[in-house]
C-alpha cells in the first residue's frame, strides 16, 4: 500500500519521527482498536486515535449525548444532545480523519457479546465508568488474549495500566473483584473534573499507539496514578508473582464471563 | 524508622502494621484498599498482623471508575 500525497502531508509528523516513519505509519493504518464506552475516557482516545490514522476504530457504546457530559466528552458537541453517542463520534472522528473507518456498536458490553466484540480488535480500550464493566473487559481480553487499557477517573486523579497477555498482571490480580454496589462513588456522585479525561484518555491512546507500533516501554506491571490537585504522577510497580490470580494465575477458577449488577449511571 | 508511602518517605513507629499505617493515613475505605509492600499484594486478612520493617515501601491502590458517564 503506497501512500497518497494527502496521506504523506497529514502523517509528515509522524512519519518523521525515527519510531513512526513510514512502516510505523503503515502499521497505524492496518490496526485495529476497539473503544468501550464513548464518554471522558473514550472521547479523546477516538479522537487521537482517529487523527493518527488508526485505520479500523470501533466504539461501543449504548448511551445518548447528554448536556451534562459535554464538560469533558469534547468528541460530542451542543447540537448532538440527544443523539447516539456513538453516530456523533462517528461523525466527529470521520470529519478529522477520512482515513479511518468507523465501526459502531450501540450497546452496553455484556458477556454475551464481549468476546464477539473484541475478538475483531487488536487492542482494546476500557473507557468505561462502572465496575461490573471493567472486570467483564478485563475478563473477557484475559481468556481471548487480547491487550488492553485499563483506566478510571474521578474528581481531580487519574489512574491507567496496561494488559498484554502472557507479559504482565490484570486488573483483577491488583483488584480480586468489583466493590459492592455504591461502596465507591461513581464519578457522577463524585464529580470529576473536565480535563482529567483529557489526560487519561489520551494517556490511552499513546498506549494503544505504542502497542501498535511496538516502540517504547508499556504501563506493563505497573499502575500509573495522576493527582491534579498535587500535579504528580506517581507509578506503581505491581507484584510479578501473580500466579494465583482468579482469572490469568496458573489455575483459573473464572472460565466464563460474569455479569455482575450494574451500578446506576444514566449519563444524567 | 522511615518508610516510603505512596513515594513519600515518613517516620512511623518501630514495627507499625497495616491495620495502624492505614488509620494513621485516613485511607477511606479500607476494605477496597489493594495494599503492596515492596512491590507484593498483602491479604487483607494480614493487615493487623502484618508489621512493617525500616525502609519498607508501601502503596495504597484504589478502585477507580469513571469514565463513561
Amino acid at each position: 500500500m503506497a501512500f497518497t500525497n494527502e496521506q504523506l502531508e497529514r502523517y509528515s509528523r509522524h512519519i518523521i519521527l525515527k519510531e513512526v516513519g513510514a512502516k510505523g505509519q503503515k502499521k497505524l493504518l492496518n490496526a485495529r482498536v476497539l473503544i468501550i464506552g464513548a464518554g471522558g475516557l473514550g472521547a479523546p482516545a477516538a479522537m487521537y486515535l482517529a487523527a493518527a490514522g488508526i485505520g479500523t476504530i470501533g466504539i461501543a457504546d449504548a448511551d445518548e449525548v447528554d448536556l451534562s457530559n459535554l464538560q469533558r466528552q469534547i468528541i460530542h458537541g451542543t447540537a448532538d444532545v440527544g443523539k447516539a453517542k456513538v453516530k456523533s463520534a462517528k461523525e466527529t472522528m470521520n470529519a478529522m480523519n477520512p482515513d479511518v473507518t468507523v465501526n459502531t456498536y450501540r450497546t452496553y458490553v455484556t458477556s454475551e457479546n464481549i468476546l464477539d466484540l473484541i475478538n475483531e480488535y487488536d487492542f482494546i480500550i476500557d473507557g468505561t465508568d462502572n465496575f461490573p464493566a471493567k472486570f467483564l473487559i478485563n475478563d473477557a481480553c484475559v481468556i481471548a488474549k487480547k491487550p488492553f487499557s485499563h483506566a478510571g477517573i474521578i474528581r481531580f486523579q487519574g489512574q491507567l495500566m496496561t494488559y498484554v497477555p502472557d507479559k504482565g498482571p490484570c486488573y483483577r490480580c491488583v483488584f480480586k473483584n468489583p466493590p459492592p454496589k455504591d461502596a465507591v462513588p461513581t464519578c457522577k456522585q463524585a464529580g470529576v473534573i473536565g480535563a482529567m479525561g483529557g489526560v487519561i484518555g489520551s494517556l490511552q491512546a499513546m498506549e494503544a499507539i505504542k502497542y501498535i507500533l511496538g516502540v517504547g516501554e508499556l504501563l506493563v506491571g505497573k499502575l500509573l496514578t495522576y493527582d491534579a490537585l498535587k500535579m504528580e504522577f506517581h507509578t506503581i510497580n505491581l507484584p510479578k508473582n501473580t500466579s494465583n490470580c482468579a482469572v490469568c494465575g496458573e489455575h483459573p477458577v473464572i472460565t466464563d464471563l460474569i455479569d455482575y449488577e450494574q451500578i446506576e449511571c444514566d449519563g444524567k | 524508622m522511615d518508610i516510603t508511602v505512596a513515594g513519600i518517605k515518613k517516620e512511623v513507629q518501630e514495627n507499625i502494621t497495616i491495620d495502624k499505617l492505614i488509620e494513621n493515613e485516613k485511607i477511606d475505605n479500607p476494605e477496597y484498599v489493594t495494599v503492596t509492600v515492596n512491590d507484593e499484594f498483602i491479604d487483607q486478612e494480614n493487615f493487623s498482623g502484618k508489621e512493617l520493617k525500616d525502609s519498607d515501601v508501601v502503596e495504597f491502590l484504589y478502585f477507580m471508575g469513571g469514565g463513561r458517564i
